[in-house]
């Protein structure tokens, strides 16, 4: 399909010929500077200055709420038992979720070959690595006391001589989280190095032709260089792919090994996956939407770029609502007293409130994005990433505390409320995720000039194939 | 150095600097240019060994780890299950293969470039700053057998390039 595609125009798709990926009128030098003046301007835009602010003060709510957590202990938080994982697993698996489009984006959708990736893939990445970030933070304070719990958790070889229990879901989910941290970090890192090459040559301060100097490492473009490049860039691509589809999946297996009603489920791993990639997408949309009107870059996130994320969308929760048809219909099928009570608790039970808004937010909702006019239209289009970023938090919260508020015992039923404390961590999250978002966007390039360039050479020679410059050269 | 304004001509000057007999041929551009590698004849890329080594190496470890850990070191009974319960030890073992992997992909890709280089001659060149923006060049070294100050030049000019400049040690 991809080389069909890079041989002959005739197979573009009437929407490719109408929006291109790159605005028209561009060209090697203006993209480079488009990109590097959001950085090297010097201008910065109130709107920076407002949320950076803002997502400075929930920061340090943040720091507060974890604190005061390390010195009281978790007894501060809503979670007992019954409940004894509440807001901590629910964002946790919220965030986690939140990082997969990046490496979506990046790399399945780079092998699959599809060119419009290119110019959302920077600015995704960057996302998964400061939500993974924020993800991470919840296990750790979870356990309490973190710096005791490393024994618990990492296989060193403590004078205790107490090791991990690799047997435990958790301790797959310390390894897997890890190291999608460490393979998106160094991923991203890769792509930046051509990027701080260009800015290291267009930065007008000493500071920053120095601090991109050091960033770029001496890259020079050299066609050696581009040859191994290329080729190590493909193999993380090709190794983050079954990565991000595993991790998603072990995080789901914290629940599916359990025993519990509702946890206890097959289909768990693709419905987290589908998920997990639904919930990326609507944050990429969230923050892509101000960001490419505030910085003017519409030529290159352009509106077949919304479409097409958009569609990912749709797809995904429909995956997702398939997957809630699917634990209804297994309450009802399986003629398992717990499973059939658990579902009709979740229904009709205490918390049918969350069940609903989530039909809402994550089922109902999205259904709009069938019509091209609502997926040509930002605003709704903001609404809608914003009703599936809340609708995929209920999910979470749906799956852990209606399972879990009433299980096998009656004696044993309780509630959960969250605290202010509760509270505190989840929304200093969002504000530390913000905060590097934004500070990010200050200090390197947001969209990759390299994939863009590279990208322009492409679409301005679409009737090449991979080698296709000998045709031009003879 | 020759500076050219397009990829198509720093392709095509490549490869008859090639035929010409030049060995010592670099080529810079801003981003990769497919059909490069053929022109300077640049042999396979080592990376995709490395990597296959290093995930490679990243199971054995991981679940060398796991196996020593549960089955030698700290044998826990749990639920009667087998210490060497080697299904539960494949998620671990996998991660591990990916991690070891990915990381020798970026690391043997930057020491195969010689990255961090502090100091190339290259950057001598002023208008080489180009070369990161919408600038082709294509250098010939002086270590080359065939190298000779004046012809090479004149070899160079004969693309009718932008500009030709020597770069300086």
């Amino acid at each position: 399909m991809a080389s069909v595609a890079h041989s002959a125009p005739e197979t573009h798709t009437p929407d490719e010929v109408v929006q291109p990926l790159i605005a028209p009128g561009n060209s090697y030098k203006s993209i480079t500077e488009k990109i590097s003046n959001v950085i090297l301007s010097g201008k910065t835009p109130m709107f920076w200055f407002f949320w950076f602010s803002l997502a400075f003060l929930f920061v340090n709510i943040l720091g507060l709420s974890a604190t005061v957590l390390l010195l009281i202990g978790t007894g501060i938080w809503g979670v007992t038992i019954p409940i004894g994982w509440g807001f901590a697993i629910i964002n946790f698996v919220w965030w986690i979720g939140i990082g997969h489009a990046g490496t979506l984006i990046s790399a399945v959708l780079l092998l699959l070959n599809q060119r419009w990736r290119t110019s959302i893939n920077r600015f995704a990445e960057t996302m998964t690595i400061f939500a993974v970030l924020c993800a991470g933070m919840f296990p750790l304070l979870h356990t309490g006391r973190p710096w005791l719990a490393a024994y618990w958790l990492m296989p060193y070889p403590s004078t205790m001589g107490v090791w991990p229990q690799f047997r435990s879901p958790l301790i797959w989910d310390v390894f897997a989280v890890s190291t999608y941290l460490t393979i998106s970090a160094v991923f991203w890192i890769v792509g930046l190095i051509p990027d701080f090459a260009a800015l290291r040559e267009r930065a007008t301060s000493r500071f920053g032709k120095v601090a991109y100097g050091m960033l770029a490492m001496g890259w020079r473009g050299s066609a050696r260089h581009w040859h191994h490049y290329e080729i190590a860039y493909l193999l993380l691509a090709g190794l983050s792919t079954p990565l991000v589809v595993s991790v998603h999946s072990i995080v789901s297996l914290d629940f599916a090994v359990s025993v519990i009603p509702g946890w206890h489920t097959t289909i768990f791993p693709p419905y987290f996956v589908a998920g997990a990639i639904y919930a990326g997408f609507a944050m990429v949309l969230t923050l892509g939407i101000p960001m490419r009107k505030v910085w003017k870059l519409e030529d290159f996130i352009t509106m077949r770029h919304i479409d097409c994320m958009a569609k990912v969308m749709l797809a995904t929760g429909l995956f997702v609502a398939y997957g809630y048809s699917i634990e209804a219909f297994m309450g009802y099928y399986s003629a398992n007293t717990y499973e059939g009570f658990m579902i009709s608790n979740r229904m009709f039970g205490p918390y049918w409130w969350s069940y609903w808004s989530l039909i809402f937010f994550n089922v109902l909702i999205p259904q709009l994005l069938w019509f091209r006019s609502i997926r040509a239209n930002i605003p709704a289009l903001f609404g809608i990433s914003m009703s599936i970023n809340v609708g995929m938090w209920l999910e979470r919260f749906v799956i852990v505390v209606t399972s879990l508020h009433r299980d096998f015992l009656p004696s044993a039923w309780g509630m959960y409320y969250p605290t202010r404390w509760d509270w505190g961590l989840f929304t200093g999250t969002l504000g530390f995720f913000l905060f590097m978002m934004l500070l990010f966007i200050r200090i390197a390039p947001i969209i990759s000039i390299t994939e863009v360039r590279a990208l322009f050479f492409e679409t301005k020679h679409g009737h090449r194939n991979k080698h296709g410059t000998e045709e031009a050269a003879a | 150095m020759a500076e050219f304004a397009s990829a198509d001509e720093l392709v095509a000057a490549a490869r008859r600097t090639r035929e010409a007999g030049y060995r010592d041929v670099d080529a810079y551009s801003p981003f990769p240019v497919h059909g490069m590698d053929e022109a300077l004849a640049l042999p396979k890329s080592s990376v995709p060994l490395f990597v296959l080594l290093g995930a490679l190496a990243g199971t054995a470890l991981g679940f060398g780890l796991e196996y020593w850990v549960s089955v030698i070191e700290y044998p826990i009974m749990v639920g009667g299950k087998p210490f060497f319960s080697w299904p539960a030890f494949v998620p671990v073992a996998y991660e591990t293969t990916i991690l070891l992997g990915g990381l020798t992909a970026a690391i043997s890709m930057l020491l195969i470039n010689g990255l961090p280089m502090p100091y190339h001659p290259v950057f001598n060149v002023e208008r080489f700053s180009q070369a990161m923006t919408d600038r082709f060049f294509l250098c010939i070294e002086a270590t080359d057998p065939k190298f000779n100050r004046e012809e090479t030049k004149k070899f160079l000019e004969g693309f009718h390039p932008y500009q030709v400049s020597e770069v300086e040690e």
